[in-house]
């Protein structure tokens, strides 16, 4: 690097750093799907029934969006070390506009729910047994929690954009894109874990 | 600081990988419609857990970084697969 201040970086560091960060991510989720096998295993039929209510179709449409959008932020770092800023920037583009997609299934499949008063606290959910309040309470808060994911990861990759937009990042100096995209696919992860664990196994 | 370059993935192996992605959550779809009992859960992890494998190791470059990164990784993955064992067993076993 010949650049006038001699700026230290260490891409590989920074990789580490983001590396233990989604490690923590990991344990967080985890958590979660222990506290799921165990009231699997303790209500199997309550979980069966209500695993049955939830629409096959949306979900897989949203694993297919996700898996689509980790698909094109990889392929912007190779346009990126291509030096082709442009194919760089539209695939960036693709990746926020298919989370943003995911969010709004995510924002009917929910409205149903709510219509039908299935939600944490409902008095209508309370009737029909503590195993369908566990699924649902387990339910609404990972899929939230992951929602919640998928909103800060938009907000990283759209940083993302407007430092490639800028020239911040660069051909040679792309390791910020990088650990979004890390971040993108720890997110597309844990959805390819919980898609078939609330809407396939019923 | 230039770290040791890798080679610049093509942009047609992620489409292969995403190609093949895909094809696996439709057949883990097809097949827990079809198959009943404990079957279906084995299924759609093994079938989950093979697509993991394929973002891991393509999306987010494992199979192209440093060991150490993998090393870490499957350290864990290990760490939660037997956190969830050991809870379970003391619930079967109680």
């Amino acid at each position: 690097m010949s650049t006038h201040t001699n700026i230290h970086r260490d891409d590989l560091s920074s990789k580490l750093g983001m590396w233990l960060f989604l490690f923590t991510e990991m344990l967080l989720f985890g958590g979660l799907f222990v506290v799921y096998t165990i009231y699997r295993y303790l209500n199997p039929t309550a979980f069966h029934q209500a695993a049955q209510e939830l629409s096959i179709f949306v979900g897989t449409l949203n694993t297919i969006i996700l898996l689509c959008s980790s698909a094109s932020i990889a392929m912007s770092i190779t346009a990126i070390r291509l030096k082709n800023k442009k194919a760089a920037l539209l695939l960036l583009g693709v990746t926020i506009i298919l989370g943003l997609a995911f969010l709004v299934n995510k924002y009917f499949e929910w409205g149903n729910h709510l219509r039908e008063h299935i939600y944490p606290g409902s008095a209508i959910l309370a009737l029909r047994g503590q195993g369908d309040v566990l699924f649902y309470g387990l339910y609404f808060f990972m899929t939230g929690l992951h929602a919640l994911h998928i909103i800060i990861g938009l907000v990283f990759i759209g940083v993302v954009t407007v430092s490639v937009s800028k020239n911040r990042i660069t051909h040679n100096n792309f390791s910020l894109l990088e650990n979004s995209g890390l971040y993108w696919h720890l997110v597309d992860l844990i959805w390819i874990f919980l898609f078939p664990l609330f809407y396939l196994i019923t | 600081m230039e770290n040791e370059k890798h080679d610049i993935i093509p942009y047609r192996t992620f489409l292969f990988v995403l190609a093949g992605l895909i094809l696996m959550t439709l057949t883990s779809v097809a097949l827990t419609q079809i198959y009943l009992g404990t079957l279906t859960i084995a299924i759609a992890l093994i079938i989950a857990s093979v697509k993991s494998s394929f973002v891991l190791r393509i999306f987010m470059h494992l199979k192209f970084e440093n060991k150490f990164f993998s090393r870490m990784f499957i350290a864990v993955a290990l760490l939660i697969c037997s956190v969830i064992t050991l809870t379970l067993l003391d619930y079967l076993f109680r």
